[in-house]
């Protein structure tokens, strides 16, 4: 039987896909605080959805609750503004209905690994295919400034006035030990490098987690300007490259080097290493990845930035499609008034 | 050997034993060997809530009733007629329920002095006058299976198994019902293994002749065939009802179904069965808790699925945030609550009625939606067709209630033809001058577009939105219109759904109202009440919100309403608030259903105070 979606599907007009950025702007004002990291976000995707040649009506972006959760508004393609941290379960249930969709998932820090934290793992370990992008801004923004499962500690906030006692997560690590096939770390500042990440992202074929560095301006303003401002940031932060070594540092004088699983900072000009020395980063391999995910908090190497790692392994709607595929075949009739009647059925004449 | 012949209209069997000693099984068998005869069915297994309790305890017993006949098979049956007991645990648990003078066929074999301390029984009630008002058949059935397959070549753990097997021989001999049907399911189930399926065989015809030529056995039974209509039966329990009516309502949409679930007790089996639905093109996600089960399919609705959550009270407690998600996106749901004996984790395996005050009012904010309630193991096929039905034609979460009696009993189900099964008509909106939130005129819906439709973009949230164009709005006025609504349209599936049916006076001294798995309770009741001369009304609700249109004035007629509840007075509570009419209610909350008995009692205890006549 073919269902109704499938009419819908297969019978629409053909449309365009030449797009630009604009055409994925919805009527809809964007209401953010001025100098909120969220526009260039929203910004980026719009510009390489445009690149995509994917149709338009092609796109679900679902959210949760916060401020980076009203995104879907902003856009000109389908979307839930969801609950509280179940955006990637929601979306999950739509890609497994609909595997022809495009769904991105748009979540907070609080929504994606406090309140939402369950669902984050098992759809990154079911390798659901969504493209998750985790706004962090290290706080509570919506509710007005508390303590976020990625707040530093020791930061004092509305809800941790004497400092905060919770380690924080390290999301890379999360969505790594969890399973998910990709994951990547970009931020606010750099659209250049964003656009890159979301495009990967974008084709990749299962959990593609992005955590994106995201200033708000009120409640935590400069969290990472360590890491993202031009003055500092090439000498705090390594970019990763698929194939290339780990270098950074402002005059490109520094570079990360295994000794044995531990990843050090090594000059490059006092002469005892070379570029040789350095590490060389291979998304395929799934043990550095934790690795490099695991410099995230430690104050002697550079933050990391750029993609951890990008796997293949089958998704689960495809899985799902599969086993339906391989089950009919295997059973000689399929019809519902076969199902209904069951292994032990009688006549009465 | 001639023996008496007795002919009965109906006759109540129990088979007790260890949880190990595979009484579901033999249990199942026999209602469907006496299903497969031509009687009436209605069944009930009752198990522990532990998985393998340790042998020979009393909270280890577990037991399946079958209570088959010609006439009046409604429920499992009060009253046991039959009790055929495997150890002592079982017998001292299930020994109060059979009728004095009835048959109790005993494994001696389990009596040992372990097992009757175990059991709590200071001497052997073999041997004292525990048992002198019951027919008493004492057999030692493992040493009847040993000496049987002594060159089988099983092992003694394997031949001892078998002993239920020759039980279920002896109760097939006892009532006349032909071996044939359980003979074809041994070859089925064993088919691989022809030791094991030779050896059933065996002990299940040595268990047949043992009654044959054992003069113990001076009566047999015969439960005279019920007449009926012609068509093609089968047994069936309501959580597979359930689950075969999402497919069929899936395909009468024309809709692909999706259920997202997290495993429970007693509502599992509706995910087992739509998880092994593959073959008919099913899709399920076994998600990581009940919030994922139900977001999960909002979104599968949001994308164009049948989508339905299955669950029990532990679960619907965690779904309802999201229920209040999916009536304010207006999607189709389907939400299935088996409900259990609560508060908390309660008693897990046994039934209760009491999760209906929070289908009804459990969300935040004003939150309206449709509830409907099925009342016997195969209207749960109906009832969700009804509820899907109402999903998609009025674009809202539906909760259908059933209950762990309901989920687990069975009784014969004539299979429908898919034919004569109205479709359920859909049509995706995909004229691009679509507005989220235009509603039909008629049913107050809204329209239902989904992704991959070019033109018809557009976003639905949990904030509140504009009337018509879903924007985002705060407006006060467009707020409360928004509420109202929202419940105008929940109040209008009245247009759709069947007047409540008033069955026997409309001048009764009494009006009984049901809901539920009460059904079969409260009809056994009534009609033998009714054959005795009393004059009484009924009405069983299958829509409790909103109630049928007719509800009101049937009530209106009535001074005298009885509404007996497997909980404190839910549906009183409500009827009470709704028509302004006070109720007398009667309560029982044990994790089991209603005696007929009971309610007949209640009846008359109520006709009596108030000087009733027949
Ligand atoms: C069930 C529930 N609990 C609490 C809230 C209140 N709440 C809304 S957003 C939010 C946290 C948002 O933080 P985050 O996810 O980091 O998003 P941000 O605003 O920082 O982008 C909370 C606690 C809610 N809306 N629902
Ligand atoms: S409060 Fe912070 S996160 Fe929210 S919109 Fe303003 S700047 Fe952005
Ligand atoms: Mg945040």
């Amino acid at each position: 039987m073919t269902t109704l979606i499938e009419n819908v599907i297969q019978n629409k007009p053909i449309t365009t896909v030449e797009y630009t950025p604009k055409d994925f702007k919805s009527p809809l004002e964007v209401r953010w605080c001025s100098g909120c990291g969220s526009y260039s976000i929203l910004a980026q995707v719009q510009k390489i959805l445009a690149g995509l040649k994917i149709p338009r009506e092609q796109y679900a972006f679902v959210s949760g609750i916060g401020c980076s959760s009203r995104f879907p508004y902003y856009m000109q393609t389908y979307g839930i503004h969801g609950i509280h941290g179940r955006a990637i379960a929601i979306a999950t249930g739509l890609k497994v209905a609909r595997p022809d969709l495009s769904v991105w998932v748009v979540t907070g820090d609080g929504d994606c690994m406090s309140i939402g934290g369950n669902h984050l793992i098992h759809a990154a370990r079911r390798n659901v295919g969504l493209k998750v992008l985790m706004f962090n801004n290290e706080i509570y923004s919506l509710t007005k400034g508390q303590v976020s499962p990625t707040t530093q500690i020791g930061q004092p906030t509305k809800s941790s006035p004497f400092g905060n006692i919770d380690y924080p997560f390290n999301p890379a690590s999360l969505a790594l030990g969890s399973g998910a096939t990709f994951v990547a770390r970009t931020f606010d500042r750099d659209p250049k490098h964003m656009q890159g990440i979301l495009e990967r992202a974008a084709k990749h074929n299962g959990f593609a987690f992005v955590e994106i560095y995201t200033n708000c301006v009120i409640y935590n303003d400069g969290a990472f300007d360590l890491y993202t401002a031009a003055d500092s940031r090439r000498e705090h932060s390594v970019m990763l490259e698929h194939g290339k070594p780990l270098i950074f540092g402002a005059n490109n004088d520094k570079g990360i080097r295994l000794d044995g699983f531990t990843p050090t900072v090594v000059s490059l000009t006092d002469g005892k290493w070379s570029v040789d020395d350095l590490l060389v980063h291979d998304e395929k391999d799934t043990t550095l990845a934790f690795i490099l995910a695991n410099m995230t908090y430690n104050s002697n190497l550079p933050r990391p930035f750029g993609i951890f790692q990008s796997i293949e392994k089958p998704s689960y709607e495809e899985l799902t499609i599969r086993q339906i595929e391989e089950a009919k075949s295997k059973t000689p009739d399929t019809s519902i008034e076969t199902l209904l009647k069951g292994e032990d059925y009688w006549e009465i004449k | 050997m001639e023996r008496k012949i007795i002919e009965l209209e109906d006759v109540t069997i129990r088979f007790a034993g260890d949880s190990g000693d595979g009484m579901q099984l033999t249990g199942s068998r026999f209602s469907d060997t006496s299903a497969f005869f031509g009687t009436d069915v209605s069944t009930f297994p009752d198990y522990p809530s532990e998985i393998r309790a340790p042998e020979g305890t009393l909270y280890g017993v577990s037991a399946y009733q079958i209570h088959f006949g010609s006439k009046g098979v409604y429920t499992p049956g009060d009253q046991i007629d039959v009790l055929v007991a495997m150890n002592p645990a079982s017998l001292k648990v299930n020994l109060p329920f059979l009728r004095k003078g009835g048959i109790l066929i005993v494994n001696t074999a389990n009596f040992t002095e372990k097992n009757l301390k175990l059991a709590k029984y200071e001497t052997n009630p073999l041997e004292d006058d525990t048992l002198k008002d019951y027919q008493v058949f004492k057999i030692n059935l493992n040493e009847l299976v040993s000496e049987l397959l002594k060159d089988s070549g099983l092992t003694p753990k394997q031949i001892e198994r078998t002993k239920n097997i020759f039980a279920l021989g002896l109760a097939y001999w006892l009532f006349d019902l032909p071996l044939r049907p359980t003979e074809e399911w041994i070859n089925h189930k064993f088919g691989k293994r022809p030791q094991i399926a030779q050896a059933n065989l065996k002990v299940l015809r040595a268990g047949y002749e043992f009654g044959e030529t054992n003069e113990l056995f001076a009566i047999r039974y015969k439960v005279t065939p019920k007449k009926f209509e012609p068509g093609i039966y089968r047994n069936i329990t309501g959580n597979e009802a359930v689950a075969l009516g999402l497919v069929v309502a899936a395909n009468k949409a024309k809709l692909p179904l999706f259920l997202g679930s997290y495993p429970i007790t007693p509502a599992s089996e509706i995910l087992h069965f739509i998880s092994s639905y593959k073959p008919y093109g099913v899709r399920h996600l076994q998600a990581e808790d009940e919030i994922g089960g139900i977001t999960s399919a909002i979104g599968a609705a949001y994308g164009g699925a049948l989508a339905a959550t299955s669950t029990s009270g532990p679960g619907l407690s965690l779904k309802v945030e999201a229920l209040g998600l999916a009536v304010i996106l207006e999607l189709p749901l389907v939400v299935i609550d088996v409900q259990r004996a609560g508060p908390s984790t309660g008693m897990p395996t046994k039934m209760e009625q009491a999760d209906l005050f929070l289908a009804m009012f459990g969300r935040h904010g004003e939150a309206p939606l449709p509830i409907l309630a099925a009342s016997t193991p195969t209207d749960c096929f109906d009832m969700t067709l009804e509820a899907a039905k109402i999903a998609i034609k009025y674009m809202t979460p539906v909760i259908l209630l059933t209950d762990g009696y309901l989920g687990q009993s069975s009784e014969e189900w004539k299979i429908p033809d898919l034919n004569t099964i109205p479709d359920i008509p859909v049509q995706f909106y995909t004229n691009p001058d679509y507005l989220p939130y235009k509603r039909d005129p008629i049913t107050l819906a809204r329209y239902w577009a989904i992704p991959g439709s070019p033109g018809l973009e557009h976003r639905i949230g949990g904030l509140e939105k504009e009337d018509i164009t879903g924007i985002v709005s705060q407006d006060p006025l467009n707020h409360q219109r928004m509420v109202e609504l929202r419940a105008e349209k929940i109040k209008r599936i009245q247009q759709d759904i069947p007047d409540a049916e008033l069955l026997g006076d409309e001048n009764a001294d009494l009006l009984i109202i049901g809901w539920g798995s009460t059904y079969g309770s409260i009809k056994a009741a009534f009609d033998r009440l009714i054959e005795k001369g009393y004059k009484l009304a009924y009405v069983h609700l299958k829509y409790l919100n909103p109630f049928p249109r007719n509800l009101g004035s049937i009530i209106e007629k009535f001074d005298n309403i009885f509404v007996p509840e497997n909980n404190l007075g839910q549906l009183a509570f409500i009827l009470q608030g709704t028509f302004l009419k006070p109720v007398i209610r009667y309560h029982k909350i044990q994790g089991r259903i209603f005696l007929s008995s009971e309610i007949e009692n209640k009846i008359l205890e109520i006709l009596n105070a108030k000087g009733g006549k027949k």
